[in-house]
């Protein structure tokens, strides 16, 4: 029993490298020599390479060094380029986007030109990186499912350091680039805003978040379940009766009256995954935008319950001195 | 077989190492836990305490014995020695009490050598830390006659901060951090290193200067639920959330013992505590800028921050990690004369 809910991969089967189906003209070729590697092969394949880089991979791969070098350095910069206090300090050290009084002009480089700078490379390398996926795809005659995705997350990465930004008119209200930092950003931005929780697209993203893994659990569950039936080569399994992928449909049929098909599986999972950021980053655009406030919008629109006070509440006392502290 | 044992473990001593180091790096308590439901019922309005921790901090705030009562009806103080310049109305005997006590205080090892140096007569001002007494006793009485929004009828005495010491176990300093590269690296702007004041987090490191000598800008939520032109940002909210860290630390509570979670600005909804603490900022605030300030020019180089600046209060200096200093107990009732 044990042996089939081993974390690893329990065969390795080797043969000679496969170099993948020929290019098109036009496109660079693969390059690497190909070889094995045993210990991915027990999370994985374990052919390793070739690998196709071409002009949209070396780009992208130039530009997210770049990115890197800027903010890792600058984080050395903040600690008077101490190596100890670099790697002690790690988790919290941060490039820090510009002041406020910065609006959406482009600041000195201390004051958070670097930042700027930082987001661009990392913004070119990403979308770089989107184009190489899709044209990847294409070339392979796949879908190009793959590149959508990693889209969706592109737009709250964008929405979040940039186009929410120039909607609210102030690079200082976008992430700062840090371990720490950018977490610590985050439950300001909550309370700036009155509260994220109330915010319907951020159930809704929620929803997708918690969905998503559930999901994935659920059909990881379910194959690793049956591939002692061969039910890890689910696709060639779907058209046939008897076969571990029907017993899988079954199991979940006779448990809870339903069961998804070995394709509408994955569209559940793409979908929960890709609205995760989706609805994400809209409730993040409205934010600051469409609404200030959204525990008090909440109260507005019979979303946020009023319940008894335990405890006897007592005015504002900024109200009662005139102050505004 | 055997590799993927190894393996195994070698997964598991990893998550082990980082388990750790969660630990260290969050000052995580390891259980008990106690939660007192403070709010209406299912909202998550609950104190967290630890026994444990709560017996440690009853050990360490009980009160001393207080000195042997004596007659009050003694000749002024002022009439006796030279140089009584705030304590002059006392009763002789009721002063000599007093100094007693402060000396129990403030510096019990010490002793009244701390204040009154050894070689010169008792009236003597030449120690700084007389002067600073002096002031102190002067403080002392104006929190208990003009800030019972914040000290209540409870009030406090010189060892509400001193506990024995004689500078309190937690003063603050204006905080620029160590140094970073200049030139035209990126600035830190304040934050973004772990910060002791702030609870190990990544927020602005110096929380004090900005609100508890300065006027800064503490309300940072939008009051209105749609844009109304609020030019609050979120740079400011993380110095105020790096301010509600400390207090949260200093009094030893979690957030929901001043406000209401889901809606932090909202008074309506607030504990009553939300007022108190509202009060000692601003106490904090005048204390440092009324008492301690004009305090610098008298204290040697060596009891200066590292920016030249006097030592100044912040709420760890009196609360200690406990939300009621020495559990709420009032000393006024033994040394009236520190309410004057």
């Amino acid at each position: 029993m044990a042996e089939y809910q081993n974390i690893f991969t329990r065969i390795q089967v080797r043969a000679p490298a496969h170099a993948g189906v020929a290019l098109p003209p036009g496109d660079s070729p693969r390059t690497s020599e190909p070889f094995f590697a045993y210990w991915l092969g027990r999370i994985g394949d374990a052919q390793i390479g070739p690998i196709y880089l071409g002009w949209l991979g070396t780009l992208s791969l130039l530009c997210g060094l770049i990115a890197f070098e800027i903010i890792g350095l600058n984080m050395w910069a903040s600690v008077n380029w101490d190596p100890i206090e670099f790697v002690r300090q790690l988790p919290w050290l941060a490039l820090e986007p510009p002041a406020p009084e910065y609006g959406i002009t482009i600041p000195p480089m201390a004051e958070g030109g670097w930042w700027l700078m930082a987001g661009f490379f990392l913004t070119a390398s990403v979308i770089l990186w989107w184009f190489r996926m899709y044209r990847r795809a294409l070339v392979l005659g796949m879908g190009t499912h793959v590149a959508w995705a990693f889209a969706s997350a592109i737009w709250l990465f964008l929405v979040l350091g940039f186009i929410r930004p120039l909607l609210v008119g102030s690079w200082s209200e976008a992430v700062p680039f840090g371990i720490f930092p950018h977490l610590d950003w985050t439950a300001a931005f909550s309370i700036r805003y009155g509260n994220l929780f109330y915010n319907p697209f951020h159930m809704l993203s929620i929803v997708f978040l918690y969905g998503s893994t559930l999901l994935f659990a659920m059909h990881g569950a379910t194959i690793l379940a049956v591939s002692r039936l061969g039910g890890d080569r689910e696709i060639e399994q779907i058209v046939d009766r008897g076969t571990a992928s029907e017993r899988a449909a079954l199991f979940w049929r006779w448990t809870m009256g339903f069961n998804a098909s070995m394709e509408s599986i994955h569209r559940w999972a793409w979908w929960f995954a890709v609205l995760c950021p989706l609805t994400g980053g809209i409730g993040i655009l409205l934010t600051g935008t469409a609404v200030d406030n959204w525990y008090l919008w909440a109260v507005d629109h019979g979303v946020a319950p009023s319940y008894p006070p335990a405890f006897e509440v007592s005015p504002d006392p900024a109200a009662a001195v005139g102050g505004s502290q | 077989m055997k590799a993927v044992f190894v393996a195994t473990v070698a997964l598991g001593a990893v998550g082990a190492v980082f388990g750790v180091l969660g630990v260290l790096i969050s000052g995580w308590e390891r259980p008990p836990v106690d939660t007192k439901q403070v709010g209406f019922r299912g909202v998550g309005m609950e104190q967290v305490t630890n026994p444990r921790e709560e017996a440690k901090l009853i050990a360490q705030d009980q009160l001393p014995e207080p000195q042997f009562p004596v007659d009050p009806g003694s000749e002024p103080a002022s009439e006796v020695y030279q140089n009584v310049q705030v304590l002059g109305d006392l009763g002789v005997d009721e002063f000599i009490r007093l100094m007693a006590a402060i000396t129990e205080w403030v510096s019990p090892e010490q002793g009244c050598a701390y204040c009154h140096s050894e070689d010169e007569e008792f009236s003597s001002d030449s120690l700084h830390t007389k002067v600073v007494a002096r002031r102190m006793i002067e403080m002392t009485r104006h929190i208990n006659a003009n800030w019972q929004t914040h000290v209540g009828q409870t009030g406090v005495t010189c060892l509400s901060c001193h506990r024995g010491q004689p500078v309190p176990q937690n003063v603050w300093f204006t905080d620029h951090g160590p140094p970073q590269a200049l030139g035209m690296a990126a600035d830190r702007d304040g934050q973004n290193l772990a910060g002791a004041a702030v609870g190990s987090t990544s927020l602005p490191f110096d929380p004090f200067t900005p609100f508890l000598s300065n006027d800064g800008t503490i309300r940072v939520a939008s009051t209105q639920a749609l844009p109304a032109g609020s030019d609050r940002n979120i740079k400011q909210t993380e110095s105020t959330y790096g301010l509600m860290i400390h207090m949260s630390e200093a009094l030893g509570v979690n957030c929901t013992f001043c406000h209401n979670s889901r809606s932090f600005f909202d008074w309506e909804q607030s504990p009553p505590q939300r007022v108190t603490a509202w009060h000692g900022i601003r106490l904090a605030r005048e204390l440092n800028n009324e008492f301690l300030d004009p305090l610098t020019d008298v204290f040697p180089d060596n009891r200066l921050g590292p920016l030249g600046d006097v030592a100044k209060i912040n709420c760890a200096t009196c609360h200690n990690g406990a939300s009621k200093p020495f559990l709420g107990i009032s000393m006024l009732p033994d040394y009236p004369e520190l309410r004057e």
